[in-house]
């Protein structure tokens, strides 16, 4: 089979960013207050040059320029490219939440997206009643959802909890639920982005399992992933972006070898924590306070991303404001589901007495911690034995990724948070 | 079995396509519907009571302080408290309406930023839940009815008509602030300014008649005061009489709110998944 079921011509996504505002949505009272601004401008210095900097405060930015590909039926397509690069804009345009800009796309068969598994599920529903609603959502219709019922009913394994509300759910069964109702989506064609990051490992098997079945099944399948090895494992083909342009790759290793070379340009990012509020309830003294972190780890191709068994490598910049007796890092681990991995204490290690104001950086070196490739999240605090002097719940995210072919294999089939070093020893008893 | 479907996705496409796709996704917007319903009357412990409750209680302060204290006329010869219920109805629709349908796409974000379907389909869902409260409510009608014996005449058969009216009023509004709250944020803070602001201009309390003759066909601009005559006109029957001039500026507001509600939203609709 070697029709082309999916036809894209000079596709072109624009997005007109405004650096004046911060907000994330305007709002009337602004726009009023703008009005008057320039308004008023206008009658004091009605001489001066229409340029001034309230009116030049917007930019044209293209998400996507003039993307052309074919994608025939059953291909697997792994979407690939850094942050911003325009992936998740493609899938928006494909799945028709956003409108191009410009250019031509044309489809053959029906299209469903898994843009996140879930969406649309409330709370207050059972499991019932949010498969119907799911299920509408995803494109199916009524007569459809009847007759997949069982089917998706027993492959969540939920029968007992049909008429409970969805709130009473364990996470687990919540997350089975709803992948269950995209997994029986009868389309040929499938958007997915991400939904492997959600869910324990276990799952995320279930799910690859999943995918590669409707893979087999002549459907065509969109990936859009980070985790390089999730990629390799599931996909035929590949689409590169870069700066909103694309390249087809017919073989997903070229298009993976591709974006690996592309990511040679290491960038550090600092998340700043300067304007960051702090949790109010802790009464936080702020003698002495988080000013930035980076992650130092090598081999980051993308800031906060390393690869599998890397150790995180972190430098944290502090300022110290009045004299503070005795000063203590604390670190916190969380994994996805917000499980405390681990905590560190720098007065294990390190001794920070009597430190004059002014800035500091320290930098904090995991050794063998062999987290597996998932995404964990940061938790910073500074202590004196009088109390806290700062807490940043969530500091930072970051990623521990499978890059190559080998650490796939390594990690593939592994359950659990990591892997501990550990010696083996055998010998022969007769 | 299924034929091949195909789709092509370009820029402004869809804005011709728009009522195919509106009709293709009906489902969908039945179990929004649905859903919106399920959930009201789930939440709350005493949801249809409440439904019942708050129009039933604002008219009895209304026949208190409008019929006893201010020794407002009633219409015709009916009681006071079914005068100003008749009219209760169409404005807590509306009204309901309003609050409902400008809250729904926000309420409803991770929706549209993740699925395709006729955003149109979010607030109608939303009117439709609040019709579904103004029928509830209806039965309080007809209970007050019963206790003062009143029976309407032949022109209840009209009612239904008044009612796409009260809907057409709604739906339009509706759309405009849905859109407008999308935009701009701070609309939420306006919306309920508005609905009460509009209950007191509104002749809710009172009869559109007390309104001086100069001044009401200024006072037919508002949309609900013909809704709400029409209503009278129907339930009440007797000798109450519609101000037609007015009836009919009322309702070519309507139907202007309307169109340019729907334009106005297609308009911005393209864009609710970037803004949102």
């Amino acid at each position: 089979m070697s029709d082309v079921v999916i036809k894209v011509e000079n596709l072109s996504k624009k997005y007109v960013i405004s650096h004046q505002s911060h907000e994330r949505y305007t709002a009337l009272r602004d726009v009023m207050a703008n009005g008057v601004k320039i308004l008023s401008r206008k009658i004091l210095s009605p001489f001066a040059f229409r340029d001034s900097p309230l009116s030049e405060a917007q930019e044209d930015f293209y998400a996507l320029r003039d993307v052309s590909f074919e994608i025939k039926q059953g291909d697997r397509v792994g979407i690939i490219g850094r942050n911003g690069a325009g992936k998740s804009t493609l899938l928006k345009i494909l799945s028709r939440i956003t409108e191009p800009t410009s250019g031509k796309i044309e489809i053959t068969g029906r299209v469903a997206s898994l843009l996140e598994v879930g969406t649309g599920f409330h709370p207050e529903l059972t499991g019932r009643e949010n498969i119907f609603l799911n299920g509408a959502i995803l494109g199916m219709g009524k007569a459809e959802i009847k007759r997949k019922f069982d089917e998706i009913v027993e492959f969540a394994e939920v029968e007992k909890f049909l008429d409970t509300p969805v709130k009473r759910y364990s996470s687990g069964m919540y997350v089975r639920l709803a992948f269950s109702v995209a997994a029986h989506l009868e389309t040929e064609i499938l958007l997915v982005d991400e939904v492997l990051a959600v869910g324990d490992a276990q799952f995320q098997k279930k799910c690859m399992g999943k995918m590669s079945e409707v893979g087999q099944d002549g459907k065509t399948v969109f990936f859009v992933s980070h985790n390089m090895g999730a990629v390799a494992n599931l996909c035929t083909s590949g689409l590169h972006l870069l700066n909103g342009k694309s390249k087809y790759y017919s073989d997903i290793s070229g298009c993976i070898s591709a974006y690996l070379s592309h990511m040679s340009g290491k960038t550090n990012e600092v998340i700043n924590y300067t304007g960051v509020k702090r949790p109010p309830e802790l009464n936080l003294r702020e003698g002495a306070k988080f000013i930035n972190a980076r992650m130092i780890s090598e081999k980051q191709e993308i800031p906060w991303q390393i690869p599998f068994p890397l150790n995180p490598v972190f430098e944290f910049s502090i300022v110290v404001e009045k004299n503070v007796p005795k000063l203590e890092l604390g670190l916190a681990l969380y994994n996805y589901s917000n499980v405390e991995i681990a905590s560190n204490l720098s007065s294990d290690k390190l001794q920070m007495e009597n430190l004059q104001p002014g800035t500091y950086k320290i930098v904090v070196e995991y050794q063998d911690l062999n987290l597996l490739p998932a995404r964990y999240y940061l938790a910073l605090g500074l202590r004196t034995d009088i109390g806290m002097e700062d807490y940043i719940p969530d500091a930072a995210q970051f990623e521990i990724i499978t890059s190559t072919a080998s650490a796939v294999a390594r990690t593939y089939i592994r359950k659990g948070i990591l892997i501990p070093k550990v010696e083996y020893s055998i010998n022969n008893q007769g | 079995m299924a034929e091949p479907h195909k789709l092509i996705i370009e820029a402004g496409r869809a804005e011709r396509h728009y009522w195919a796709d509106l009709w293709r996704y009906r489902e969908l917007f039945y179990f929004l519907a649905w859903r919106d319903i399920l959930v009201r009357y789930k939440q709350t412990a005493i949801g249809v009571v409440w439904a019942m409750l708050r129009p039933f209680l604002t008219m009895v302060v209304f026949t208190v302080v409008f019929g006893k204290l201010g020794k407002f006329p009633t219409e015709g010869s009916a009681p006071y408290p079914i005068m100003v219920f008749a009219a209760m109805l169409p404005w807590q629709f509306f009204a309901n309406s309003l609050s409902e349908a400008s809250n729904s796409l926000v309420g409803n974000a991770n929706l549209i930023s993740k699925v395709y379907f006729p955003r149109l389909i979010i607030p109608s869902s939303a009117v439709i839940t609040s019709f579904v409260d103004f029928l509830i409510s209806g039965a309080i009608l007809v209970a007050l009815m019963l206790w003062y014996r009143f029976v309407p005449g032949w022109r209840l058969l009209a009612l239904p008509l008044f009612t796409v009216m009260a809907f057409a009023a709604a739906m339009g509004v509706g759309l405009w602030l849905t859109a407008l709250n999308v935009k701009y944020r701070d609309f939420r803070y306006i919306v309920p300014f508005i609905v009460q602001f509009g209950l007191y201009i509104s002749p809710v309390g009172f009869s559109s008649s007390v309104v001086p003759e100069k001044w009401r066909m200024l006072y037919s601009v508002n949309p609900m005061v013909g809704v709400i005559d029409g209503f009278r006109w129907a339930i009440l029957g007797g000798d109450v009489r519609i101000f037609w001039p007015g009836f009919t500026v009322s309702n070519g507001l309507v139907l202007l709110s309307l169109t340019t509600g729907i334009w106005y939203f297609r308009k911005t609709e393209k864009k609710f998944a970037d803004l949102i």
